[in-house]
């Protein structure tokens, strides 16, 4: 139950937030939000690291004559991108709690849905339930960045809505195609992915046209979109330069994952032919990404345009990390989901406080901000060091991994991708001396004036201290102690790495009754 | 007191500083920060202190203190600790980065006692102790990374500490990109490194070393050593990533004379020399390194004859001494090397302290031609500069003699040095001379250029007690390894302590069949020549000023090309920088705009005209839906008799 109560429980918030007099709604969203964070800490207590089992696990029959279930549970894979959607919820109402003025409810409503369907295709066991979770929370974001984005925000939203959905119908039609063989192969139909890792699915060597091959590009497409892989990631600037901040936040530290997430948990395990085959198509658009995403980042006018490049490079690390497939290069590119998470939402979040004070992105109108604003500048800083992967920050473990990881078996990938070090540091060091150093600009003195005017402060004010310390303190913490973190993973990934090819997992059940609905249904077999 | 508690003091005390200073970055209070500093970086020097005590009263063959901390990396067979080890190399590292850092710290609390920030110039400079003794100290070469990223961040940090100014902002970064370049090299070291020998300690590499070497294969060991070398180009200003250097003296003095002189860049050397087991291994790669090290040596001497900046004279002059002690490394003179990376560390950390002492005489003016004649207002700062002068040309007895004579004459007389590098050599020490005596002329002698309103005056006791200790040190700090010949003509047969020192932890060099005669012959041209530079300098810029124009003239074109650095920067910048951004804007404007998001477009047309002509199939007459649906039916039975 305890999955199932993390997963709905910002939908009771939503039903919550409805009848709050609007006075009280950000108070009492912020309140809720932070409430489920501290709950779904106590993942922490209920999780045995040591397994490598789907945990905690809950599964109710819902279409029976189908096989498809509600079916949720935990490993080591899904167990840190739980904590960073619940953790970002909170952090998101407080930075938006000035810039978004109008229909506060519904904004809240929408934030609140959207919680609950990233928790819901992270934690899902079932492939249409998870399919389900995966698609719904698109919605909540079409309407973010909708109708509280910036002025070509229905261009964006669109053309976000239609890229990713466009994926996800040929992942719609191969998870309709895995069900019907597992009532092929084991008599009874089944939308478990558990039961999906023990199909025969015919693969041919060098032949493009066959089964496995088929299904994972179907796969692939879904989450390369959503991750993006180049050349997939032309939506990605336009959505984040016109969503608000809270929508940049969550797009990119969670929504992103679901992608990389989607690889981890169905496309490398399920087709391991297929994989094995094709991964140099993943290594290449990969390094391209790295490559490509940092060129361009470079030569960005605008802030939030060059923080959305540098996230195709990073999550082309990711992604490299994954294909290459041993060890060190999945728990780095697990590790690196978490970081990206961080400092990319940490940069969204200090872009869109600087925003609210000059409204400009632009830039070339910014200069001299840290000397008007010199708490600004040092969590800029610190922040900008976590994503060029400074050692000591968390971006550092995460990178090293993959390179070290990718280095041992795809020498000529590990060396065109360690160019991103370089390129990684020019643009956000570049756009830091920009911003942040030389005399204060024109807009700077302007609207510092401006702010003083209105007896406002332009530095760090309370609320965004509140919200931008965890960024900080987890960047050193998980860049100094990343043990405290990856003990979490390492028996997930030990046994994702050395069982290819045939790969099962376990299930451990939170409570007696729901193993007996489960040994009913395995007895088909 | 145990070793680990000394060693913890010795690496917290900093960290304590910077947090303490760096969340009172805002104060003002220069003498208050900059005490707290100083006491900080005191106290880990007094922990090296006593750390080297305890390493010296072990026997000879046991002279290693490790601590491991906490477990900080652990992944398969990856394990890497927050772990240190102490031993004759990072002994005398550690000497020198905590000794001649505290004399630096003091000297800024009066060199910042005007600025208004000290409290942020003290936590950074603390970083920077931290993190360089991280650097030397580790025991392996994932957390000698994490130093060696840090020092670069702190030198980042440091370059552009008044980033008001965009050019001071811009050099920062210049460092720390071009460092960048280097630090690829080095990951890709250290990764070859890890899969050749299951590990990135240093001692269990260099113990699995005669294994790996039996196999005959050394391939991954060149490869490695390559690749490494590459990162201290980086970080230790060589050819081809030393452009980096002259422009980090936008920095405040004491820290072009901490990080971009005595500490910092000597990084590359140290590495270098930790693996020295390894790089022997590596004849190749060797012999690279002392030809780019020699190159460097001259090139960089070059330029330095033709500069009217103060701090870049001395920071090209750095590059060619950096140079110096690659051309021993590369030569097999590891001892020689660390020899002379302390001594030059003491005599440039006192020129740079005495440039800013001058500059701080003469409110931030840094062009020579505008001094003159400051050893009269000057009487200390001059004093010790001319310790420092006679120090780094290698006048005979003092420490630069000692050093730069050991590392000639080993490139001269080892199996892997070569005549033609010891001329070159030699050269840039004729070189050295000549600019140097340049500078002091310019500066110090002669008559005075000072603008009017200028009114230069001796520094404080705080900076002036600095000059005085590091002066006594270039002055003295040679007598510890005084070569062989020298010992036997001296009273007292004086040891070379030095060279004893670190003889159990690197390979020694044989000069079988070398005579002293050589040695001696070596030795006196390397003097004479220095002697007779420095004197051609004194001529041009005291006795006959007309001279300098007028061989100026007479050079012509070929003077323009040295004095505008060989245009190297230009040629980056047009060659690698603007064709980048070029094509890059170039790849943002095609494939992003032109060609992937057109496809998007074209597919979504394509989807809406398909739509609009499927609609006519929808006409809503009953005869044409009875077609379709046998059709259908037909296909679907043929696929499921045949399928």
């Amino acid at each position: 139950m305890f999955l199932s109560t993390l997963i709905f429980m910002p939908f009771v918030f939503a039903l919550i937030v409805l009848f709050v007099p609007s006075k009280y709604i950000r108070s009492v969203s912020f309140g809720l939000a932070l409430g489920h964070f501290f709950y779904s800490l106590n993942l922490l207590r209920f999780f045995d690291s040591s397994s490598h089992a789907i945990q905690l696990a809950q599964k109710i029959p819902w279409l029976p004559s189908l096989g498809i279930t509600y079916f949720v549970g935990v490993d080591g894979i899904s167990f840190w991108l739980v904590l960073l959607s619940t953790f970002l919820t909170p952090i998101v109402i407080l930075a938006s709690w000035e810039s978004i003025k109008e229909n506060v409810r519904g904004f809240h409503i929408s934030l609140f849905a959207l919680t609950s369907f990233m928790l819901g295709s992270f934690l899902a066991i079932d492939g249409v339930l998870f399919y389900v979770f995966f698609e719904a929370s698109l919605i909540p974001m079409y309407f973010i960045i909708g109708i509280w984005g910036g002025q070509r925000r229905l261009y964006a939203t669109v053309k976000f809505f239609i890229y990713t959905m466009l994926g996800s119908l040929f992942m719609l039609l191969a998870i309709i195609y895995l069900m019907k063989l597992t009532q092929v192969q084991f008599g009874q139909m089944s939308a478990s992915i558990l039961d999906w890792y023990k199909l025969e699915i015919p693969f041919v060597a060098g032949e493009f046209i066959n089964t496995q091959t088929l299904l994972m590009i179907a796969f692939s497409l879904a989450f390369a979109i959503k991750v993006p892989l180049f050349p997939l990631h032309t939506w990605l600037p336009d959505a984040h330069v016109e969503a608000p901040t809270s929508g940049s936040v969550v797009l990119a530290a969670v929504m992103l994952k679901m992608g990389t997430y989607g690889f981890l948990r169905f496309v490398i395990p399920l087709f391991p032919g297929a994989v094995d085959y094709w991964s140099w198509v993943f290594l290449l658009l990969a390094v391209v990404g790295i490559i490509y995403g940092a060129l361009v980042a470079m030569v960005q006018p605008d802030v939030k345009k060059l923080v959305a490049y540098s996230s195709v490079s990073h999550m082309g690390y990711i992604v490299l990390g994954l294909f290459v497939f041993n060890n060190y290069s999945v728990t780095g590119a697990l590790y690196q989901m978490l970081n990206h998470g961080i400092s990319t939402g940490a940069l969204f979040l200090l872009v869109g406080l600087i925003y609210e004070r000059t409204h400009s992105r632009e830039i070339s109108k910014y200069g001299g901000l840290a000397s008007a604003a010199p708490w600004i500048g040092i969590c800029f800083l610190i922040v900008t060091f976590s994503s060029i992967a400074v050692p000591m920050t968390n971006g550092f473990v995460g990178e090293f991994l993959i390179l070290l990881g990718s280095f041992s078996t795809k020498k000529p990938f590990a060396v065109a991708a360690s160019t991103g070090v370089v390129l990684g540091a020019a643009y956000m060091l570049w756009m830091t001396k920009k911003v942040f150093f030389g005399v204060e600009s024109d807009l700077v003195k302007s609207e510092k004036l401006h702010l003083k005017e209105k007896g406002e402060k332009f530095d760090l004010r309370w609320r965004e201290v509140a919200y931008l310390t965890p960024f900080l303190g987890l960047i050193f913490w998980m860049g100094i102690f990343p043990g405290h973190f990856l003990s979490y993973s390492t028996a997930s990934l030990q046994h994702l790495t050395q069982s290819k090819g045939h790969y099962e997992l376990q299930v451990l059940f939170a409570s007696e009754n729901d193993s007996k609905v489960v040994e009913n249904n395995y007895q088909g077999k | 007191m145990s070793h680990q508690l000394l060693l913890s003091l010795l690496l917290l005390a900093p960290v304590l500083g910077f947090f303490i200073n760096g969340f009172n970055f805002s104060s003002t209070k220069a003498i208050a920060v900059g005490t707290l500093g100083t006491l900080c970086s005191f106290i880990s020097f007094i922990c090296s202190l006593g750390l080297v005590l305890k390493l010296g009263g072990l026997p000879e063959d046991q002279r290693r203190l490790t601590v491991e901390f906490f477990n900080w990396l652990q992944v398969a067979d990856l394990k890497i600790g927050f772990s240190f080890i102490v031993d004759q190399i990072s002994a005398v590292m550690i000497l020198i980065i905590t000794g001649i850092g505290t004399l630096i710290h003091l000297f800024s609390v009066g060199y910042m006692s005007h600025d208004l920030r000290p409290a942020k110039y003290f936590a950074y400079l603390n970083l920077f102790l931290f993190n360089m003794l991280l650097l030397v100290l580790s025991d392996n070469l994932l957390l000698m990374f994490v130093g060696w990223e840090g020092v670069g961040l702190c030198s980042y940090l440091l370059i552009g500490f008044w980033f008001s100014d965009p050019a001071k902002a811009s050099a920062g970064m210049k460092a720390f990109i071009t460092n960048r370049i280097g630090d690829v090299g080095f990951l890709i070291g250290m990764f070859i490194l890890f899969f050749q020998f299951g590990t990135l300690n240093f001692v269990e590499i260099l113990s699995r070393l005669p294994a790996v070497a039996e196999l005959g294969w050394t391939g991954p060991i060149t490869l490695s050593c390559l690749a490494l070398f590459i990162g201290a180009t980086g970080k230790s200003a060589q050819i081809p990533l030393y452009v980096w250097l002259p422009d980090a003296m936008a920095g405040p003095t004491p820290v072009s004379a901490l990080i971009h002189a005595a500490t910092m860049v000597t990084a590359g050397v140290y590495m270098i020399v930790r693996l020295s087991g390894l790089f022997v291994l590596a004849p190749n790669v060797m012999m690279l390194i002392a030809v780019v090290g020699a190159a460097t040596a001259l090139f960089a001497a070059l330029i330095g004859l033709t500069q009217w900046d103060i701090k870049k004279v001395l920071a090209y002059s750095t590059v060619s001494q950096l140079g110096y002690m690659f051309l021993a490394v590369g030569v097999g003179a590891f001892g020689g090397a660390m020899f002379h990376l302390m001594t030059h560390a003491f005599f440039k950390a006192l020129m740079f302290l005495g440039s800013g002492s001058v500059i701080h005489a003469m409110h931030e003016e840094q062009d020579i031609r505008k001094m003159g004649g400051l050893a009269k207002k000057l009487p200390m700062t001059h004093a010790t500069f001319l310790v420092g002068w006679l120090a780094i040309i290698g006048f005979p007895f003092l420490s630069g003699f000692f050093s730069k004579d050991e590392i000639l004459w080993s490139v001269y007389a080892s199996p892997n040095g070569h005549p033609l590098l010891w001329f070159i050599g030699v050269c840039g020490a004729g070189c050295t001379a000549f600019y140097m005596t340049r500078l002091m002329a310019l500066t110090f002698w002669g008559k005075s250029r000072v603008p009017k309103e200028i009114h230069p005056h001796e520094s404080p006791l705080v900076m002036t007690f600095p000059l005085i200790i590091l002066a006594f040190f270039a002055l003295t700090i040679g007598w510890v390894g005084v070569p062989h010949i020298l010992a036997s003509v001296l009273p007292g047969h004086i040891p070379n302590v030095f060279e004893h020192w670190l003889e159990p932890v690197v390979p020694k060099l044989s000069f079988i069949g070398k005579s002293s005669l050589l040695e001696w012959a070596l030795m006196g041209i390397s003097v004479s020549v220095a002697g007779l530079c420095a004197w051609l300098a004194f001529d041009f810029y005291i006795v006959h000023k007309e001279r300098p124009k007028s061989f100026v003239l007479k050079m012509g074109k070929l003077y323009q090309f040295v004095s505008h650095k060989f245009y190297v920067d230009e040629f980056y910048k047009q060659r690698i920088l603007d064709p980048l951004i070029e094509g890059s804007t170039a790849l943002w404007a095609y494939v992003d705009v032109n060609f992937i998001d057109r496809l998007t477009y074209f597919i979504a047309d394509f989807t809406v005209s398909a739509g609009a002509g499927l609609k006519s199939i929808q006409n809503g007459q009953t005869q044409q839906y009875a077609l379709y649906i046998l059709l259908g039916l037909v296909t679907t039975i043929t696929w499921i008799l045949v399928g």
